[in-house]
């Protein structure tokens, strides 16, 4: 087990300096392959009507001089164990986790960074849990009521709900409870220790929303598995020897269905913990995906590679916590 | 085997016995079954089936729908007058500059721009649907093609596909195409690559799945003996093989491709204006619905809904028939 978990580690860990590497190179060939030269990149972080001489100066703060795999170590170099900034004739210390110092407002990027995670963890967090209890849930009682009422609707509502894009149930979701019926009038971000009560009310429509969606998904994906299942022998056998049908069907039906959907979790998760852009701009709120959108904007390139990496550091991380978790349910796993 | 007496003298007393497991009345008949008896192949059954499937009939016949809406647009709009990126300031919008609801002369209303919703709304089909359907044949492409090289090799090769294909899911999707837009000036077959090539992960894995196991057939090992190189069994033998998969999975990637283009348009780094495309009408609309002006809204979104909606139902239902065993949801 232990070597397993180490081998996963290894694995992520390449996973992220390949994700870097990847990401470096695409920031930093793209614009040189449009044509633009690091005087002209460094020329857009300094202001109206730059001076050459300003322009000079902003090139070698952001090193857009050195070449290519030195910038590259520079920034690998940060993340680990911090790195010197020279702003003038003072010296500051980035300690690690750096990416460095955004180019357009100057501050320092992963403390930004910092202060988006909490709207996004909330909004993804709080998403999860509704969408996975609910998805499951609908997917496994269509499942065993095949055919009825229940399954056909819920199945057309799931239909309908992963055909529908966040930024249009979102829409019609503040239109309808926070315009017209203002059950929830103010979606903002309130700090969870400054006022849990307004913390949830605010986020109630972001949570249903984004969770219909990804329940949608779930129930049908559950519904399939368990399907499936259901008819494995391994179920007769255990009706046979007299089980009550509710243990028949969630320790052994769907347990067994819940595999493949972990995985997607798992990787779900991750995503949205990187960012939901779509929901985080439909409805406003200053989380990681908003912070991504303005990066992008802005061309501001540290920050744009902060917060891939983050995002990458969570889908990786997130992946990984749910294959040590079949490790640990299925011995069959450590070995392959 | 087949020559064997047994088999011989079993057949000559009950001809259709193969038929069918259950003895019904059919079996029973004599020699007009035996006639009638013909190969279906596995492809006519799944389209016997998917012809007796009303949801699918039902969105087979939307996408028509959608499909002559988007062929039929210039012809549309000429015949009402109204040009899709045609202002209307002086009709088209009221005293205040504000959009006019929909009417006789504008069937969807108009945007804040005084042009004709509806006409935008027809030619934002043919965006959708040849982003759509491009950018999943870019994906079903690459992915059967990483698909059949990583799973018949196997080894290093397919490691290396396999991290390949961690690595793109690893990267979040929105991030790097909004990214890569931004950067590259947004239009259109920046954005068809970019849906294309980052999805070609799930059809990659369906195949590489399929082609681990068919390799172990006979038929490869036939063809192996028979001297057949590599190139050959993979694109010859086993490609028709997964093909089958790989439809069932490229009809499902095609609402993902609209949605995710419509997405790309809505942060606005999709397709760029003036063109009309529905994830940027949405965008747009984003500002004006809560003022009362809910058909800017509501149309572009529902033909997104709409087209959406149909590929899936379609999508869903090319699985079941192509693969009764699966848990359809339209028994």
């Amino acid at each position: 087990m232990i070597t397993f978990i180490i081998r996963r580690l290894i694995t992520a860990v390449f996973l992220l300096l390949v994700v870097s590497v990847i990401t470096f190179a695409i920031f930093f060939l793209i614009p040189r392959l449009a044509g633009q030269n690091a005087n002209e990149l460094a020329a857009q972080y300094v202001g109206r009507n730059p001076t050459p001489a300003a322009i000079q100066q902003m090139v070698e703060r952001l090193g857009l001089d050195q070449p290519l795999p030195v910038q590259y170590w520079h920034f690998l170099k940060g993340l680990v164990a911090g790195e010197n900034y020279s702003a003038g004739p003072s010296v500051t210390y980035c300690p690690p986790p750096c990416f460095g110092y955004s180019f357009r407002s100057q501050l320092a990027v992963w403390p930004q960074m910092v202060s988006a995670l909490p709207v996004t963890v909330s909004l993804a967090l709080g998403a999860a849990i509704l969408w996975l209890l609910g998805g499951v849930s609908i997917g496994v009682l269509s499942a065993l009521r095949r055919g009825s009422i229940f399954d056909r609707f819920s199945m057309g509502v799931a239909l309908a709900g992963v055909s529908l894009p966040i930024f249009f149930t979102g829409l019609i979701s503040l239109e309808l409870f926070s315009y017209k019926w203002p059950l929830f009038p103010n979606v903002q971000y309130v700090n969870i220790a400054v006022n849990p009560l307004l913390w949830a009310r605010n986020l109630v429509l972001p949570w249903v929303t984004l969770a219909f969606l990804y329940a949608a998904l779930y129930a049908r994906l559950t519904r399939a598995g368990m399907l499936e299942t259901m008819n494995e022998d391994y179920i007769r056998t255990a009706r046979a020897k007299g089980l009550r049908e509710r243990s028949v069907v969630v320790k052994h039906g769907l347990r067994a269905a819940l595999t493949p959907i972990l995985t997607i979790f798992g990787m779900d998760l991750g995503l949205l913990l990187g960012g939901a852009i779509l929901t985080e701009s439909t409805f406003s709120l200053p989380g990681l995906g908003q912070f991504t959108v303005l990066a992008i904007q802005n061309q501001d390139f540290p920050e744009i590679m902060g917060v891939v990496m983050l995002a990458a550091f969570f889908i990786v991380i997130a992946n990984m916590l749910v294959d040590i978790l079949y490790a640990a349910i299925d011995p069959r796993v450590r070995i392959s | 085997m087949s020559s064997s007496p047994e088999v011989r003298g079993r057949h000559a007393v009950k001809p259709t016995a193969t038929a069918g497991a259950g003895a019904g009345t059919a079996i029973m008949e004599p020699s007009p079954a035996a006639k009638k008896i013909e190969g279906r192949s596995p492809w006519r059954l799944a389209l016997e089936r998917l012809r007796k499937d009303r949801a699918a009939k039902i969105a087979t016949g939307t996408i028509v729908v959608i499909v002559l809406c988007a062929l039929l647009a210039p012809l549309i709009a000429s015949w009402v007058g109204h040009g899709p990126n045609q202002l209307f300031v002086d009709t088209g919008l009221d005293e205040e500059g504000n959009p006019l609801a929909p009417s006789s002369t504008f069937f969807f209303g108009t945007d804040s721009n005084g042009r004709d919703l509806f006409i935008r709304v027809l030619y934002g089909a043919r965006i959708s649907l040849v982003v759509g359907v491009l950018a999943t044949l870019i994906s079903v492409a690459l992915g059967t093609f990483f698909g059949l090289v990583a799973g018949y090799i196997g080894g290093v090769v397919d490691s290396l596909i396999a991290r390949l294909i961690d690595v793109v899911l690893s990267i979040p999707f929105l991030v790097i195409a909004i990214s890569i837009a931004y950067i590259s000036h947004p239009g259109f077959w920046l954005v068809v690559f970019v849906v294309g090539v980052l999805a070609f992960t799930y059809p990659a894995r369906i195949v590489r799945g399929q082609v681990m196991s068919l390799k172990e057939k006979e038929y490869v090992e036939a063809a192996r003996a028979l001297g057949a190189g590599p190139l050959r069994i993979m694109f010859i033998d086993l490609l028709p093989n997964v093909i089958a998969q790989v439809i069932v999975y490229g009809s499902l990637l095609i609402p993902l491709a609209i949605v995710s283009e419509a997405s790309l348009s809505f942060l606005g780094v999709g397709i760029p204006p003036p063109t009309a495309d529905w994830g940027s009408m949405i965008n747009d609309a984003s500002g004006y619905y809560q003022a009362g002006f809910w058909w800017y809204l509501l149309f572009p979104a529902l033909a997104l809904l709409i087209t959406t909606l149909a590929f899936n139902i379609l999508g869903d239902s090319v699985r079941d028939a192509m693969d009764p065993r699966g848990a359809g949801i339209y028994e």
